[in-house]
């Protein structure tokens, strides 16, 4: 009723009826297709240098970013990042099957239960889909094995993200998200979240000065495995 | 929110003469306007994704029933429903409906204009239903009953003892005697309260920056993480949105996004940028039950076709008004109603009348700021000129105002008399202010002349110097 209301207004304010059927069928191509904009020349560098571009990006706006040469030295260097920072090592971790093979019983003190966050967890471990170095952007896509309060809930976010993930624009993530997901009978490939993410949350409304830690986390740690070779298309 | 707009005038002396509010405006827009600049300068294709940008939004526009029906076939396929509004009062009975559906108590906001727009917090409250805002700034302006100043800093007329004396009054449970020593306390006490009420609401309702035809997904960015919660653990979400919102692909949102924060705060992205499809998912952990869309119109249907139609470009990133020397004076709450500053200057009119709004289109200096900064490329002065006229047309101005801008076409029309009459006052103008070279005061000026001096005229007018020195300019 107020559907075919709106829809009736912006034709005759448009000056016609319902689209021809061609029209319809180019708009249609233009989905199916979803032509890129133009992709900004900052991140069209080398492998070393984008995943460089995206560290730089990441602690610009106050990420931190660990390098470890592989997955076995995650927990350890975990809770050497939580005694720094003076945190406690009650960890919630995200059920994805990367972060259960961890070797964690090598790291005794560090105490985890795995599951989504609850508002009581103070430090949480998810693992990222990618990664964007225009601007040092983790795309965390909702998931049975992501849960979206992970990223949300806790004080301290530790994100695992492999080097070989990360791409240069948006665009590139957004296709990695396709080719991942495709469901090849409905092409649904859209999961019901998907938060790009750039840096801890922060508020600037009390005069205009930027504080950090506003709802979300205060902050976002990234443990970044250099397993350095071109993105592959496995979530 | 009951339209304020028919007082500008009185708004904005009020506004002058209001130090708090003076320092504010200080404080913000440098702040503002030089991000801004710095953001813009390090991405070297600004320019050219500006006209990118416009050309998706076009092209949206002028598909917009295909990409809307499109849309909404892709919000039903991933489990949501969309509630289609042309007016305000449909879009409040929608949301209303939706939280009485599951009995909702406590319903939390993420930032929102449309929700500004149509008045839903008063509505809810009417109903029995408590609307907590949960973004930072938009919190401590419910707290204080206020309308935001600003559309993405809805509280940069508050100064910090503001926000302690607010709190202080709100939270009444914590010690009365507790010390704010730094900005950061005040942020952890806001953080504290609001996570209760993240955890006890029912409802979650948030705009939308986007929606995105191709996936039937909504968008919203945000930097505090508030918008996140508020949809992700209640068991509805609700994302109000009107009609121009629609994008075709995210590959057309990655343009606009790209544009968007540089442009509203200087950032070269915002902390959360979060795409929305849908209900929680089979396995999912997290994530609401309910997914609804309440799509209102509003009169943007009818801006279609006319000279306004480049306005539904807007992306809301507020660059025009922390630009502008009108908004940088009298700030937001002078132009009386939900959107300030020149975007608001064009809108305003459209939804709630010509005859209701026509003092923001005339305040204008036409310095041509806010289209030079907008990401959209929005002629915004051509647009309140339009207005102009159209207030001008349906004889709205006051008698005042319309006789002497009668006097002045009539004497515009007529170039003879036009000459004589210019020559004549530069003249006496010349002759008076020969002494000072400037007037500290003039007749029937007193208003003008309060803030700055006059230049007095040379004695001659620019025809008769142009006639004298010939093309050559000597």
């Amino acid at each position: 009723m107020s559907r075919e209301a709106v829809l009736a207004t912006i034709r005759r304010s448009l000056g016609r009826g319902p689209l021809p059927p061609d029209q319809t069928a180019m708009l249609l191509g233009r989905l199916a297709c979803h032509p890129r904009g133009l992709i900004p020349a900052r991140s069209r560098l080398p492998r070393p240098e984008q995943i460089a571009l995206f560290v730089r990006s990441v602690e610009k706006e106050y990420g931190t970013v660990e390098r470890l040469a592989d997955l076995a030295a995650v927990p350890g260097a975990i809770a050497d990042y939580l005694a720094r920072q003076n945190l406690p090592t009650d960890l919630v971790v995200g059920p994805h099957p990367e972060l259960l093979a961890l070797p964690w019983s090598e790291r005794p003190l560090l105490r985890l239960h795995t599951g989504r966050a609850e508002a009581t967890d103070i430090v949480g471990v998810q693992q990222a889909f990618a990664a964007v170095a225009e601007t040092g952007t983790l795309m965390l896509p909702s998931a049975p094995v992501r849960p979206t309060t992970l990223n949300l809930l806790v004080e301290t976010e530790i994100i695992l993200l492999r080097a070989s993930r990360i791409v240069g624009a948006y665009e590139e993530a957004w296709d990695l998200l396709r080719a991942a997901q495709q469901d090849g009978e409905t092409a649904r490939f859209m999961p019901r979240n998907v938060m790009l993410v750039t840096g801890p949350s922060r508020s600037a409304d009390i005069e205009q000065t930027l504080e950090l830690g506003a709802h979300g986390p205060r902050r976002l740690h990234i443990v970044l495995i250099e397993d350095d070779a071109a993105p592959s298309g496995e979530t | 929110m009951l339209p304020n707009s028919p007082a500008f005038k009185k708004n904005a002396s009020a506004a002058l003469a209001d130090a708090g509010l003076q320092r504010a405006l200080e404080r913000t827009k440098p702040h503002f306007q030089h991000r801004r600049a710095a953001a813009v300068a390090a991405l070297p294709e600004f320019e050219e994704l500006r006209e990118i940008g416009r050309e998706i939004k076009d092209h949206t526009l002028e598909n917009l029933d295909f990409y809307l029906e499109t849309w909404a076939e892709n919000v039903a396929k991933a489990g949501g429903e969309v509630h289609w509004c042309a007016t305000a009062a449909d879009a409040r009975e929608a949301v209303l409906g939706i939280c009485r559906g599951v009995g909702a108590k406590v319903v939390t906001k993420g930032k929102s204009m449309i929700s500004e727009e149509i008045g839903i917090n008063d509505f809810l409250e009417a109903n029995g239903i408590t609307p907590v805002e949960t973004d930072l700034g938009e919190y401590i302006i419910q707290l204080g009953h206020e309308p935001p100043s600003h559309i993405i800093a809805p509280a940069f007329h508050l100064n910090r003892e503001d926000w302690e004396a607010r709190f202080r009054a709100a939270h009444r449970d914590l010690p009365a005697d507790r010390v704010f020593h730094e900005r950061h306390d005040i942020l952890t006490e806001a953080r504290d309260e609001l996570r209760q009420r993240f955890l006890a609401a029912d409802v979650g309702i948030t705009g939308a920056n986007f929606l995105i035809a191709e996936t039937g997904s909504s968008v919203i960015v945000t930097n505090e993480g508030n918008g996140d919660l508020t949809q992700t653990l209640p068991k509805v979400h609700i994302v109000l949105a009107s009609i121009e919102k629609m994008l075709p692909t995210l590959e057309d949102a990655s343009v606009l996004l790209r544009l968007l924060a540089r442009s509203a705060t200087g950032q070269d992205f915002s902390v959360y940028t979060t795409f929305s499809t849908g209900p929680r998912r089979p396995g999912d952990l997290d994530g609401p039950e309910q997914y609804h869309v309440v799509l209102l119109d509003n009169g943007r249907s009818a801006m279609l076709g006319t000279e306004f139609q480049d306005m539904l470009r807007c992306i809301r990133c507020s660059a025009c008004m922390n630009h502008c020397p009108v908004f940088g004076v009298v700030g937001g709450h002078a132009y009386g109603w939900v959107y300030p500053g020149p975007m608001g200057a064009v809108l305003t009119p459209a939804l709630i009348g010509v005859d209701k709004a026509g003092h923001l289109p005339n305040a204008s200096t036409f310095c041509g700021r806010c289209e030079s900064v907008c990401p959209m490329k929005i002629p915004l002065p051509g647009m309140m000129r339009h207005w102009r006229e159209r207030e001008f047309e349906r004889h709205l101005g006051p008698p005042f105002v319309r006789r002497n801008l009668a006097l002045w076409a009539w004497l515009a029309r007529r170039p003879g008399i036009y000459r004589l009459a210019t020559r004549a006052a530069a003249l006496a103008l010349g002759l008076a202010g020969r002494r000072h070279g400037r007037f500290r005061r003039l007749p029937l000026a007193g208003g003008w002349t309060a803030g700055r001096d006059l230049p007095a005229p040379e004695g001659e007018t620019f025809f008769s110097r142009y006639r004298r020195q010939g093309r050559s300019g000597r």
